[in-house]
C-alpha cells in the first residue's frame, strides 16, 4: 500500500472516529450544559408588609432594575413567618395593573357615566378641598362621610377627625365582623380582633363554623390551621358546603344554611347534660350557669335534627369530641359572620361554648394578646366631632360600637331631611357598590350627593361615580403607619416605599396632607412626611428606625398570653365575669341567651336556592379580580350547583348560566355552571369578587357573576345593626331564556349592551 | 362522581395536549410514501433489474428526495425553536427514535439520489451529464466516474435504498410506538403499521404515475398484499388496545366509538383499505389494468391514517383531560 | 459520601391547594405569562354527604428513568446536578418529543424562546447554598419537602420514613422522585 493511500485512509478514520466519538459524547463536554438561571432575586431586597387583603403580612420586595421581580415572605415577620398566600406571592400583578390610575381625574359627564379628564393634583384637590369647605359651611362637618377600609385609609380618617367630622365607617363592621365582635364582647368584655386571638396552631380539637379556612386565606390563620392539623389535630366543620377545610375533617356536618344556631345550641345541650364542660373554670370566671343550663335543656340533639338535617348521633359525637380536648379545643368565632341578621346571637353561642370548653385565655383556644405601646403622635385635641347620630350611629342599635357603612349610605337618599342628610362622600379603598348590600339604595345614594370623592388604586366601580378620582400609590409605593397589632407576641412592622409611584399616584399620607392644608387644618400635618411621622412615634417607644428600616420588623418582649402563665383574667363586662346570660342583653329587650326561633329560618321559594357566597384563596374581594397574574390561577367564578339539582335542571357542568334572584334582578353575566357533590341541594354557591362592570378594569370586566347584585335583600341584626348577606334566593336563568330585564341569557356581549 | 379540577392550563398542553399538528402528520404521510418509492424500487432493481422500465417508472425515484425534502420542511416548520434545528446533527443519541430518525433522513439523501441515478434511462443520463459538462468542464471527469461507479453498483444501492427506505418507514412508528405517555401510540404495533402503511402509500403513488400495464398488474398486486397485512395490523393493534387495560381501552374508544371513529372508521378502513382492496381484487378477477382510483384511495386513506393517530393519541394519557372529549 | 438525589414529598392532609406555590414558581423563575410549572388538582369522590377530596401540587416529577431524556434528539434534555432533569436552552430545537414522552404532561412550550420549559427543581438556588425552592419556600401550610434523600438526616428522608406515601402513575415506569404524603 502506498504512503499517500495509507495516510489517506488513517485520516479519514481519524476524522470519522472523532466524528463519532464527538457526537455521541456532546463534542467532549465543549460545549457543557449550562444551569438555568432566572435571575429574580433583587439587587435590592426591601422589607414591608402587603396589602393585598389586611393582614399585613411581612413581605421582602426584590428590585432588580428598578423592577421588582417577586415577593417573597419576610421570616422576621410574626405573621408571615417568611410563607406568604397566593395573593401577596402575586402582588406585582397589582403593581404593574395596566389599568391602575395613575391620574387625577375630574368627571366631565354626569356622575357613574364613567368619563373622567386627567388634571393636575392641585386642579383636583382644590375640587375636593372647595366642596368639603361648602358643604361644612352650609350644612356642618356632619354633612361628610368617610368611607376608608384598608390601613393606608388611617391618613384620610385622621384628616376627617381634624376637619371634625365623625361620620367614619368601613364595610368590614356591619357587611362582615361587627356580629362577632359585639357577640364577643358581650360574653368576654373583648372583641376578637384582627389578627384574631385564636390560639389555632395549639388546639387539639378545631371547629368551624362556616369558616373555610384554606379557601378564606388569612396567611398565619392558615399556617396555625395546617400546623395544628399535622400534629394531629381533630377537625368538626360545619358547613352547608363541603369546604377545603371540611375535606379535611374527621366530622363535616352539611347543615342546612340559617340554622347554625340550633347545632350550637344542641352542643351546650350536650357538653352540659354529659359534664363534658370545664367546670372548674365555669366556677371561677363564668356568670349565668344555671340559666344557660336550664335554657338549653330543651336544645337537644333530637330537638335540632329536623331543624339542621344533621342527625343526633352525630350532634352527640361531634360534642364529645370537642368536650375530650378541653380546654384546648377552639370553636373558631370566624370572621365574615354577617348572614342570616341573627349574627350577633349565633357569635354568642359560639364565644358561650368557648366559655363551656374552658378555650378563653387557654392554650389552645383564644389567648390574651400583647401589643407594642407606640405611642400617638401629638396632634393638637380634635375637638368634638359632628355626626349625623341617626342613621350613620343609628340609636337604634345602642350596642354597635361602630358607624354604620349602611347607615351613612340610607343617610345620604333623598327621602332624609335635608338638614340631616349627608352630602358629601369621601371613599378611600372601598368598592362599595360591592360591599353594600341593595345595591339600589347605593346608586341613589350615590346619584344624590352633592360631591363624591374617591382615592384608589384601580378603576373599580366606586371610582365610576366620583366626581374626583385621586390615584393612591399602592402599597409598593409607600409609607404607611408603623404597624403595631395586638398579637400573641408584640411586634412592630413598618411600610415604606420598594420603587416609586406609578405616573402621578402619590400615598394617602400626602393625600391627607395636601388637602389637611387646603383645609386650614395644618397644625394637624406639621411633618414632612410619613417617615418622619413614623419615625417619631418610633422613637417615642424607644425603638431604632434605622434598625427597623432594615429588618422590617421589631419584636418586643413576650408576654404571656394563657391565664396558667400569667395572663391576668380580666373580664371588661357588667359583672367582670364571663356572661353566659348577658344582663345587657336582656335589659334592652334582646334575648339574654341565644334562642332559636323557628320563624326566622326561611325555606328557598320552589324552584330557588340561598345564594351562598365566600373564598378563594387566590383572591381577595373584587380587589384582585383584575389582577392579571392572580388570575392565571382562577379567572372567573362558577355557580355551584348539586349534582342531583343539576340532573332535574338538565344542566351540564361548564354551562353558561345567569342566575335571577328572588326580587327579580338578573346577574349582569354569566358563568359557568359546578355540577358537585359538594354541596347540599338546597343552595347554591359562587366565590365573591366577580362580575365587574367597570370600564375600566380591561380584564376583570364582564367575568363571572357578581353575588353584591344579587344580594339586594338583607335582614338587620337588631343588636348591632349588621346586615345579614345570605338572605337572597336565586334561580337559573339559561342561554335562550329571556331574563327579566329584557336580556337573553345569550352571551355576556349581549348582557353588555343591555346593562350600558 | 368523579369530579376533577386543575389550575393548570398551559396552552398545548391543555385540557389534552396537542403539540403535533398537520405539519407532523404530513411528513409522516410523506416519509411513508418516500419509504415506500425506495424500498419498492429497491426490491426492483434487485428482481427485475433486467426488464425493462417505462419512463415515468425510471424517473419516479426522482421525486422521493423532493417529497421527503417538503417533508422536512414540515417538520422544520413544526420546531418551535427552528434556527436551531443543526443541533440535531451535533450528537447521536442512541435511545432516541428521533435522533435515530435525523440521520436516517441525511442518509435518504445519497441513497435515493444514487437510486434515482441509477433507474434514470441512458438517453437521460447522457443528456444530463453533457448538460453539466458543457457547464463545468472540470468536473465531467469526476461525474462519469461517478456515474460509472453507479451502475456498476446496482445490488449495493438497491439494499441500501431497501434496508434504509424500510428504516424510515418504521423509525416512525417506533417514535410513537415506545411512548410509554400515550396509550394510543404505545404499542409495538405501530412500528410494522407505518413501514406497511408507507409502503403501501408507496404503491400507490407510485401508481399515480403513467405506468406500463404490467407494471400496474405488479404494483397493484403488491398494494394488495400490504393492504392486507395493513389491515391485520390495524386489528391487531385495536385488539391490544381493548384489552390491555383501561387506559389503552378508553384510548381505543376514542377511534373506534369516539369522536374519531368516524373518520377513522370511513377513511382509514373504509376509503383507505377495504375498499380499494375490493375493487381492486375485482378488477384483477375480471382482466382489468388497475386504473388510478384504487390508488388515490389508498393515499387519502394512508394521509387520514397517519392524520387521526397524530391528533387522537395527544388526547390520550395519563391525566384528566381525555374524559372531557366524551 | 454518596451522590447527592434530590426529591420532592408534599403533604396531602395539610395542603389546602391555595396556589402560593404555583405564583412563587412564577415569579422567581420568570415563567411565561398564562403558563404555569407547577399546578393544583383536586379530585373529588364519593356522593353527598359522603364525600373525600384530595389536593395535590403537581410539577415534574423528576424521574430517575425519565422518557423525556431518553426520547430527546439534540441532548437538551438532561439528567442534572442531583438527578434534577434539566433542558438546556442552548441545544433545544422545541420537536416536543419530549412533551408527548411525559406521562405527566409537566412540561410546555416557552414562547418566548421556543424552547421547552418546566419544573427545574429551583437548581439556580439548591445548587447555590439556598436549600430551599421556592414553592417550598413560600408554602403556608408548609406542605412541601425538598432535599437529598440520600441523605438519611435530611428533612426528606425523614418525612418519608414516616409518612406513609405514594407517586402518581407508578404505572408509566418512570420511578418519579415527587411523593405524595397520605
Amino acid at each position: 500500500m502506498r504512503r499517500r493511500e495509507f495516510i489517506k485512509i488513517s485520516s479519514y478514520g481519524i476524522a470519522g472516529a472523532t466524528l463519532l466519538g464527538g457526537v455521541t459524547t456532546n463534542w467532549f463536554d465543549l460545549y457543557g450544559d449550562q444551569l438555568p438561571d432566572p435571575g429574580t432575586d433583587g439587587d435590592r431586597v426591601v422589607p414591608t408588609f402587603c396589602e393585598i387583603c389586611f393582614w399585613k403580612c411581612g413581605i421582602l420586595a426584590h428590585v432588580k432594575d428598578g423592577r421588582v421581580t417577586k415577593i417573597t415572605g419576610n421570616p422576621k415577620d410574626p405573621l408571615s413567618q417568611g410563607h406568604l398566600c397566593p395573593r401577596g406571592t402575586g402582588g406585582t400583578g397589582l403593581l404593574y395593573d395596566p389599568d391602575r390610575l395613575t391620574q387625577p381625574l375630574l368627571r366631565v359627564d354626569k356622575r357613574g357615566s364613567q368619563e373622567f379628564e386627567a388634571v393636575s393634583w392641585d386642579a383636583a384637590l382644590n375640587e375636593v378641598a372647595e366642596n368639603f369647605e361648602r358643604i361644612k359651611a352650609r350644612y356642618g362637618a356632619g354633612a361628610l362621610a368617610l368611607f376608608s377600609h384598608g390601613y393606608g385609609g388611617s391618613w384620610i380618617k385622621h384628616l376627617f377627625k381634624a376637619y371634625g367630622c365623625g361620620n367614619i365607617a368601613a364595610p368590614s363592621y356591619a357587611q362582615c365582623r361587627g356580629p362577632r365582635e359585639v357577640g364577643f364582647d358581650l360574653t368576654y368584655g373583648w372583641t376578637v380582633g384582627s389578627p384574631e386571638r385564636t390560639d389555632l396552631r395549639n388546639s387539639r380539637c378545631i371547629v368551624l363554623v362556616g369558616s373555610h379556612l384554606g379557601e378564606n386565606m388569612h396567611n398565619t390563620q392558615v399556617q396555625d390551621f395546617a400546623h395544628a392539623l399535622r400534629n394531629g389535630a381533630d377537625l368538626i366543620v360545619l358547613d352547608p358546603r363541603f369546604s377545603t377545610a371540611a375535606s379535611k375533617a374527621n366530622h363535616w356536618l352539611p347543615v342546612k344554611p340559617g340554622s347554625d344556631l340550633a347545632i350550637l345550641l344542641a352542643w351546650m345541650n350536650v357538653l352540659i347534660e354529659e359534664d363534658l364542660y370545664d367546670r372548674d373554670y365555669i366556677e371561677r370566671y363564668a356568670y349565668g350557669f344555671d340559666q344557660l343550663k336550664e335554657h338549653v335543656k330543651s336544645y337537644t340533639p333530637e330537638w335540632a335534627y329536623p331543624r339542621t338535617g344533621i342527625e343526633p348521633d352525630l350532634i352527640r359525637r361531634t360534642a364529645r369530641m370537642m368536650g375530650a380536648s378541653r380546654p384546648a379545643t377552639l370553636v373558631h368565632p370566624g370572621r365574615h359572620v354577617t348572614w342570616y341578621g341573627n349574627d350577633t346571637q349565633r357569635s354568642r353561642a359560639i364565644a358561650i361554648l368557648n366559655a363551656l370548653l374552658g378555650s378563653w385565655g387557654r392554650k389552645g383556644g383564644l389567648y390574651i394578646p400583647a401589643q407594642v405601646n407606640l405611642p400617638p403622635y401629638e396632634y393638637p385635641s380634635y375637638g368634638a366631632a359632628d355626626h349625623r347620630p341617626d342613621r350613620a350611629n343609628p340609636s337604634d342599635f345602642p350596642l354597635a360600637d361602630e358607624a354604620l357603612a349602611q347607615g351613612i349610605r340610607d343617610a345620604t337618599v333623598p327621602d332624609i331631611p335635608g338638614d340631616e342628610r349627608i352630602r358629601g362622600w369621601m371613599v378611600y379603598g372601598s368598592n362599595l357598590p360591592a360591599s353594600l348590600p341593595n345595591p339600589e339604595q347605593t346608586y341613589k345614594a350615590l346619584q344624590e350627593l352633592d360631591f363624591l370623592a374617591v382615592v384608589d388604586v384601580l378603576p373599580v366601580e366606586m371610582v365610576g361615580w366620583a366626581d374626583v378620582v385621586l390615584p393612591e400609590a399602592t402599597y409598593l409605593e409607600r409609607c404607611d403607619e408603623p404597624f403595631a397589632p395586638a398579637y400573641r407576641e408584640p411586634f412592630v412592622s413598618i411600610r415604606q416605599e420598594v420603587v416609586p409611584p406609578l405616573g402621578e399616584s402619590k400615598p394617602g399620607w400626602w393625600i391627607a396632607r395636601e388637602l389637611g392644608h387646603r383645609l386650614g387644618l395644618n397644625e394637624f400635618f406639621p411633618w414632612k412626611d410619613a417617615m418622619e411621622y413614623g419615625e417619631s412615634r418610633l422613637e417615642a417607644a424607644g425603638l431604632s428606625c434605622e434598625h427597623i428600616r432594615e429588618e422590617g420588623v421589631v419584636r418586643a418582649e413576650r408576654q404571656p398570653i394563657y391565664f396558667e402563665d400569667g395572663a391576668v383574667p380580666e373580664f371588661y363586662t357588667d359583672s367582670g365575669k364571663i356572661e353566659l346570660y348577658s344582663q345587657k342583653l336582656g335589659a334592652l329587650g334582646f334575648d339574654p341567651m341565644p334562642a332559636f326561633h323557628d320563624d326566622e329560618i326561611e325555606d328557598p321559594p320552589p324552584g330557588y336556592f340561598r345564594l351562598l357566597y365566600g373564598r378563594a384563596p387566590m383572591h381577595s374581594f373584587t380587589r384582585t379580580t383584575n389582577n392579571r397574574l392572580l388570575s392565571e390561577m382562577m379567572d372567573e367564578n362558577a355557580v355551584w350547583v348539586n349534582a342531583t339539582i343539576a340532573k332535574e335542571w338538565g344542566l351540564e357542568d361548564g354551562e353558561r348560566i345567569r342566575l335571577k334572584n328572588q326580587d327579580g334582578v338578573v346577574s349582569t353575566y354569566t358563568a359557568p355552571v359546578r355540577v358537585t357533590e359538594r354541596i347540599r341541594p338546597d343552595c347554591v354557591y359562587i366565590v365573591h369578587g366577580y362580575g365587574h362592570t367597570a370600564r375600566g378594569l380591561h380584564f376583570a370586566k364582564g367575568r363571572g357573576i357578581s353575588d353584591s347584585e344579587l344580594i339586594t335583600r338583607y335582614t338587620v341584626d337588631p343588636i348591632m345593626g349588621g346586615t345579614g348577606m345570605n338572605v337572597n334566593f336565586v334561580t337559573f336563568v339559561r342561554a335562550g331564556e329571556v331574563a327579566e330585564n329584557g336580556a337573553t341569557g345569550a352571551d355576556a356581549a349581549v348582557a353588555e349592551e343591555v346593562a350600558s | 362522581m368523579n369530579e376533577f379540577t386543575t389550575t393548570r392550563h398551559n396552552p398545548l398542553i391543555d385540557p389534552t395536549m396537542h403539540v403535533w399538528h398537520g405539519e407532523v402528520a404530513g411528513y409522516l404521510f410523506l416519509g411513508g410514501v418516500v419509504a415506500g418509492i425506495m424500498v419498492l424500487m429497491g426490491a426492483w432493481l434487485l428482481m427485475r433489474s433486467d426488464e425493462d422500465r417505462s419512463e415515468h417508472l425510471s424517473l419516479v425515484p426522482w421525486t422521493a428526495p423532493i417529497l421527503l425534502s417538503i417533508g422536512m420542511l414540515l417538520l422544520w416548520l413544526d420546531l418551535e425553536n427552528r434556527f436551531n434545528a443543526f443541533r440535531f446533527y451535533f450528537v447521536f443519541r442512541p435511545l432516541s427514535p428521533m435522533s435515530w430518525g435525523s440521520w436516517i433522513l441525511l442518509a435518504i439523501y445519497p441513497a435515493s439520489l444514487m437510486l434515482a441515478w441509477y433507474t434514470t434511462p441512458d438517453v437521460l443520463r447522457r443528456k444530463a451529464l453533457d448538460w453539466i459538462g458543457g457547464r463545468i468542464p472540470t468536473a465531467v471527469g469526476r461525474l462519469q466516474r461517478v456515474d460509472a461507479w453507479i451502475l456498476g453498483h446496482r445490488t449495493s444501492i438497491a439494499w441500501v435504498n431497501v434496508l434504509a427506505g424500510a428504516a424510515l418507514g418504521v423509525y416512525t412508528g417506533l417514535l410513537l410506538g415506545t411512548m410509554a405517555s400515550r396509550p394510543l401510540w404505545n404499542s409495538a404495533v405501530l412500528g410494522p403499521l407505518f413501514l406497511t402503511s408507507g409502503l403501501s402509500t408507496g404503491a400507490a403513488y407510485m401508481l399515480l404515475y403513467r405506468l406500463e400495464d404490467v407494471e400496474r398488474v405488479l404494483l397493484t398486486r403488491v398494494d394488495m398484499g400490504l393492504i392486507v397485512i395493513e389491515l391485520a395490523l390495524v386489528a391487531i393493534w385495536l385488539i391490544g388496545m381493548a384489552t390491555g387495560g383501561e387506559l389503552t381501552h378508553e384510548a381505543m374508544t376514542l377511534l373506534v366509538s369516539g369522536p374519531y371513529s368516524p373518520a377513522f372508521w370511513s377513511l382509514v378502513v373504509g376509503f383507505g383499505l377495504v375498499v380499494p382492496l375490493l375493487g381492486d381484487w375485482i378488477e384483477q378477477a375480471q382482466g382489468h389494468v388497475p386504473g388510478r382510483l384504487a390508488a388515490f384511495m389508498v393515499l387519502v386513506g394512508g394521509f387520514a391514517l397517519r392524520w387521526i393517530i397524530v391528533y387522537a393519541g395527544q388526547h390520550t394519557g395519563f391525566s384528566e383531560g381525555m374524559a372531557a372529549l366524551f | 459520601m454518596s451522590e447527592k438525589r434530590y426529591a420532592m414529598a408534599v403533604d396531602t392532609r395539610t395542603c389546602v391547594g391555595c396556589t402560593a406555590c404555583v405564583l412563587a414558581c412564577k415569579t422567581e423563575n420568570a415563567v411565561a405569562e398564562g403558563y404555569s410549572r407547577d399546578w393544583i388538582t383536586t379530585a373529588v369522590s364519593g356522593s353527598f354527604p359522603n364525600l373525600q377530596m384530595s389536593i395535590h401540587s403537581e410539577r415534574c416529577n423528576h424521574c430517575e428513568n425519565p422518557p423525556c431524556v431518553h426520547v430527546c434528539p439534540t441532548g437538551a434534555s438532561y439528567i442534572g446536578p442531583g438527578g434534577i432533569v434539566l433542558v438546556d436552552h442552548d441545544k433545544c430545537t422545541g420537536c416536543k418529543a419530549c412533551i408527548a414522552a411525559c406521562p405527566y404532561d409537566a412540561r410546555f412550550v416557552d414562547p418566548r424562546t421556543g424552547t421547552i420549559d418546566k419544573c427545574t427543581f429551583c437548581v439556580h438556588r439548591v445548587e447555590n447554598g439556598v436549600p430551599t425552592t421556592a414553592c417550598q419556600d413560600v408554602c403556608p401550610t408548609r406542605s412541601i419537602f425538598f432535599g437529598d434523600i440520600n441523605d438519611p438526616d435530611s428533612e426528606i428522608s425523614r418525612v418519608l420514613r414516616e409518612r406513609d406515601h405514594y407517586v402518581l402513575h407508578p404505572e408509566a415506569g418512570t420511578r418519579p422522585r415527587h411523593y405524595f404524603l397520605k
